[in-house]
């Protein structure tokens, strides 16, 4: 299934850094999200985009991973030649993410 | 338990001035803080100062104030705001006049000034955070330097009378939980209570996106009343747990989800969120909906501040020129890769000097690249060309040669928009403390 069918995402940027949360909308459906939607995979999904580093922050009170991608706005948002100065629409390439329906 | 009641009246410079009003009018607030400055506004800001003194302040501050001082004035609502943007001393002068013309009286503004690093950091010897490169390489480009401050001088505006607190770069949650610190006298090593102020702090300070904004996906999350979508109020209790709420009857929504979101948003890692006045952790905060737009948020916590500060450098890096054109119906998107093509080799044959370009085709892949397009064809596209530049005339010629592609192009070419523009960007560099000795200078009417 699609990541969006559990999941909510937003999007933020500091810098050349991009930063993707993952929420389940399910405090159930956490475990499933953390299992699949890694930082390794992150990585991988946004290979076009993202030229350095992942690394994945999690929160399981809220149901929450917090991804922080750096070197991933060419050159950040008062400088890069992207349409989508802040990358505010990864997070909704994100959510295309295939991922398995259970654990 | 005493409880205070702190209003966001806006997330960013040119947000919505309506929704401040009616927490001015209905939300029963005690404060009402404005968020407006981003980063690259301040550099703007330093560069009309020094063509016209009295400027350098928000664009929209008259605007904002003529829509709320009077309104808070009768309900006693304070107004923090960093608004004052590269000359806060003027900015707090022209509010005055704003008082005066609205027939205000008794108030006392503060102007906080004390961030502008600019002289220190010029001849000092800095390294920037996101390149690790000295900031000697970009000296003869910089335009402004603003060190980050934290609560402290707003605090102490209001332990003064202050009924506006005027600021230049302050660190967004410090806007908010400043008048937190003051009214529960929290001690400002009290890292704990710090830290879960920073929390209200953080979720404000991005006014509609907790209560909605940012949020609607129709079908999976959806929020009635964007158009008239209502600001969020943190309900504060001397203990530093809270209420998110809003205005009963105004747009959008304040649940779970929302809140989660925006925790979560730009945080980096929740365990070590960094700020001028506390390192704040938020990971085991708890969210319960306790109402009809109602969240109550437990939990934060804090470790001591650093002994540096983070300081915003804008310097003039370069130019960018643009250029646009639309073609729609069967092979749309063939006509649109084209022209990027046609463009490219033009690029070439007159001997534009471009330091990067970028090739888009709007609705099929300019905002994810190929790789996750891929696989779907667009009734309508459009072919965008940006390149960077040396100088204002090469950037010119970008746009020039999308516009020739008119009468040069595909077929139907449509809606040509063309642009130049001058860059000026932001890097950061972390500064001793010691560097900052903030002011305060007041108006009083």
């Amino acid at each position: 299934m699609k990541l969006r069918e559990i999941a909510h995402s937003r999007t933020g940027d500091k810098g050349n850094i991009s930063n993707i949360s993952v929420i389940a909308y399910d405090q159930a459906q956490y475990k499933l999200i953390e299992k699949y939607v890694t930082a390794e995979r992150v990585k991988e999904f946004f290979s076009d985009m993202v030229q350095g580093k992942v690394v994945r922050y999690t929160l399981p009170n809220i149901g929450a991973l917090n991804f922080v991608m750096y070197d991933a706005l060419s050159g950040g948002v008062t400088r890069t030649l992207s349409l989508d100065i802040h990358g505010k629409s990864f997070s909704s390439a994100l959510l295309n993410m295939e991922i398995p329906n259970k654990l | 338990m005493k409880k205070i009641l702190i209003g966001s009246g806006a997330g960013y410079s040119g947000d919505r001035i309506e929704p401040a009003v009616e927490l001015a009018e209905k939300g029963n607030i005690n404060y009402l803080v404005f968020e407006c400055l981003a980063e690259r506004t301040i550099a703007i800001a330093q560069q009309a100062k020094l063509n016209d003194p009295t400027a350098g302040y928000d664009a929209l501050l008259a605007d904002r104030f003529n829509a709320v001082l009077k309104i808070c004035h009768e309900n006693k609502i304070k107004i923090i705001t960093n608004m004052g943007a590269a000359n806060p001393v003027a900015g707090a002068k022209k509010i005055k006049e704003i008082a005066k013309a609205l027939g205000i009286s008794g108030l006392k503004i503060a102007a906080v000034g004390g961030d502008d690093v600019f002289e220190a950091v010029k001849t000092g010897n800095y390294t920037l955070m996101e390149t690790g490169e000295p900031l000697a390489n970009i000296k003869d480009k910089l335009v402004s330097a603003n060190a980050y401050l934290g609560a402290e001088p707003i605090v102490e505006a209001l332990k003064n009378g202050a009924d506006v607190v005027i600021t230049g770069r302050v660190a967004d949650p410090a806007l908010f939980i400043a008048p937190a610190i003051y009214e529960f006298g929290w001690s400002m090593d009290d890292w704990n209570m710090l830290g879960k102020a920073t929390l209200f702090g953080h979720l404000l300070e991005c006014a509609g996106q907790i209560t909605g904004g940012y949020f609607a996906d129709p079908g999976y999350k959806d929020v009635a009343g964007l158009a008239r979508l209502g600001f969020p109020i943190a309900e504060v209790q001397e203990d530093g747990s809270f209420v998110i709420t809003k205005v009963p009857g105004s747009g959008g929504q304040v649940k779970l989800a929302n809140c989660q979101e925006q925790m979560v948003y730009e945080i980096h890692d929740p365990k070590n969120y960094f700020t001028p006045d506390v390192v704040a952790d938020f990971s085991d905060v708890t969210m319960t909906e306790v109402g009809e737009n109602r969240v109550q948020v437990k939990g934060g916590a804090g470790k001591p501040k650093t002994d540096t500060l983070k300081a915003s450098i804008g310097y003039k890096d370069s130019f960018i020129g643009e250029g646009q054109i639309s073609y729609a119906g069967p092979g749309a998107a063939a006509r649109g890769q084209l022209a990027l093509d046609i463009v490219a080799e033009r690029l070439k044959l007159s001997g534009v000097d471009y330091q990067e370009i970028k090739f888009d085709l709007i609705g099929v892949n300019a905002l994810h690249g190929a790789k996750l397009s891929a696989g779907y064809e667009p009734y309508e596209v459009r072919a965008r060309v940006a390149a960077r530049t040396k100088n204002r005339r090469e950037a010119v010629r970008i746009g020039n040669e999308v516009e020739t592609l008119y009468t040069n192009g595909p077929a139907g070419g449509a809606g040509i928009v063309k642009s130049a523009r001058e860059v000026v960007a932001m890097v950061s560099v972390l500064v001793p403390r010691s560097l900052i000795n903030y002011s305060i200078q007041y108006e009083v009417l």
